[in-house]
């Protein structure tokens, strides 16, 4: 079980509770604006962008080869940015915040 | 004239539903269907802001849920069906959505603005959206009522194949489109013996150019899948179970468990019948409304207008379930369209993913980027005049990416630029000319 916080662009938070799968599939099943998963997780759309909060930013998996490719290329990247399709969500991350951002491209 | 010029400025797109005189317009949404695109459609509405009565009819049975996983993942059993779905069982409920899983609609009465449903109640309708889908073409010929034979599209038909697959030991695999080659690669990394059946010269006819499909026979072959093009199936042979596929030259290749994959049909027929123009599903314009003014259509069940590539067709995709879904909704609500997104397309076969933009149709020149031996590399389609048609890129996503971008522009880029990967990917939008 893991606490995860969304922030969105607009500043509007939404706290959810999230019991393994992803970062990004927490956010699709909770409703929450912003996050468009396009390919429903399958790495290949790079729409479930989002900036993950610096103090959690060691406390995620590593971003793996295709995950990086795609985030080169996406809108808006920051050093902090991750797809949320490819976050686990597992005890580690409790408590995580991150922000979606003003589109997904 | 400042008080006009004020009123106007006014959040209007706010106030859902109201015209100028304070009264309700919109204050009932029906959708027919719950797929993809009804899933969007809905979705978008929510979050634009209408808060009117929202009401999804579907048929089978269980909550909405994505389907590209049914020939992928779900298949293999690496994510469950709590992973498959669109929303947490309490999220329709909580966004005052009315999910009917099991009573879909059976005739529109477009003059009083009613649907019927199966269950034989009335619902009355502000707008319509129609989200109906496609159903898989079923293959006509003598033993195709035998038990074993299998087609992909719904949750109930993933799990069937599933459980075949688990009791066989070979499969034969009648169409080497999408569904097909990936339920070739899952069936392998299973331990079955497979064999693909193609009518057609070569594998993903349809949907991808020549040197894709030379590289997705080869990919299969190096597997263990044996691929038979230029093959047509006359029958299906077994007792009460199908055991052996006919080929129309004679042949037999033994089969524990069939799957077909040989196309969708729209399920533009309750549109039809009510008198809605359907020519190869159902007729829309750029904002996924159909003859009707008051009825949209979107998903696979439409066919519409591409204004990329100048041509109507039926984009049978995620991505056009999905921009479908929001432009219904934006128009619904008098929003701004959403700014749209070229076709794309993606299929994950063993460890190779290949991510499409663009339609290759027209295209003279197919250059490729990067390295096929290593399983990385793009191929470019371009016209006579060197404009990006579209783009196949196997394991490259920054390929993909940058592609849409050039495909959205009708980019122009010179065969001697697309293939020097010593010029960055990134680099690429900033050499092209415009079409």
């Amino acid at each position: 079980m893991a606490k995860i916080t969304f922030i969105e662009h607009n500043g509007k938070e939404h706290i959810v509770d999230a019991n393994g799968g992803n970062i990004m599939e927490a956010a699709v099943k909770n409703n929450i604006p912003g996050i468009d998963a396009d390919c429903g997780g399958a790495c290949a759309c790079a729409t479930c962008h989002v900036y993950v909060d610096d103090a959690w930013l060691d406390k995620v998996n590593p971003v793996g080869t295709m995950e990086e490719s795609m985030l080169d290329f996406a809108e808006g990247v920051s050093p902090n940015s991750r797809l949320s399709c490819q976050l686990a969500v597992n005890e580690a991350v409790d408590g995580i915040v991150v922000r979606i951002p003003a589109s997904q491209g | 004239m400042y008080f006009a010029t004020f009123v106007t400025c006014i959040p209007f797109k706010q106030i859902i539903g109201v015209n100028k005189n304070g009264q309700n317009m919109t204050q009932n949404i029906v959708i027919i269907g719950a797929g993809q695109a009804a899933t969007q459609a809905a979705n978008s509405l929510r979050q634009g802001g209408y808060n009117g009565r929202l009401v999804m009819l579907g048929d089978e049975g269980i909550a909405p849920y994505q389907r590209p996983p049914l020939s992928k993942a779900y298949l293999m059993d690496t994510i469950d069906l709590e992973r498959l779905q669109f929303r947490g069982p309490d999220q329709w409920e909580k966004d005052n959505i009315e999910l009917r899983v099991n009573d879909p609609a059976i005739a529109i009465d477009r003059e009083n603005k009613k649907v019927s449903t199966k269950s034989g109640e009335v619902l009355s309708y502000d707008k319509l959206i129609i989200a109906t889908g496609s159903r898989v073409r079923e293959i006509p010929c003598e033993g195709n009522q035998l038990r074993g034979i299998n087609y992909l599209r719904t949750l109930g038909q993933s799990d069937d194949l599933k459980t075949d697959l688990a009791n066989a030991k070979s499969i034969v695999i009648v169409g080497a489109g999408y569904v097909g080659l990936e339920v070739a690669a899952i069936a392998r990394k299973k331990g079955l013996e497979v064999t693909v059946i193609e009518a057609a010269p070569r594998v993903l006819a349809r949907v991808a150019a020549p040197i894709i499909s030379q590289f997705y026979e080869n990919l299969h072959a190096s597997h263990g899948v044996n691929i038979m093009t230029n093959c047509g199936v006359s029958g299906f042979k077994g007792d009460t179970k199908v055991e052996a596929v006919v080929l129309s030259d004679g042949r037999e290749i033994k089969a524990d468990v069939v799957l077909v994959g040989i196309g969708i049909i729209p399920n533009s027929e309750i549109a039809a019948e009510a008198g809605i123009i359907c020519n190869n599903g159902i007729d829309v314009d750029e904002n996924a409304r159909t003859s009707d003014e008051n009825i949209y259509a979107c998903g696979d069940c439409s066919n519409r207008y591409v204004e990329l590539f100048d041509v109507r067709m039926r984009l049978e995709s995620v991505h056009n379930a999905i921009e479908q879904g929001k432009l219904a909704a934006a128009n619904i609500l008098g929003q701004d369209q959403p700014k749209l997104d070229t076709p794309w397309f993606w299929s994950d076969q063993y460890d190779i993913k290949l991510q499409i933009t663009g339609l290759f149709n027209g295209a003279i020149q197919h250059i490729v980027r990067g390295n096929i031996d290593e399983n990385k590399f793009a191929v470019f389609h371009l016209d006579a005049q060197n404009r990006i048609l579209a783009i196949d890129a196997i394991n490259s996503p920054a390929e993909f990416l940058v592609g849409k971008k050039l495909v959205a522009a009708k980019a122009k880029l010179s065969p001697e630029q697309i293939s020097d990967v010593s010029i960055p990917t990134k680099e690429l939008p900033n050499l092209a000319a415009s079409a």
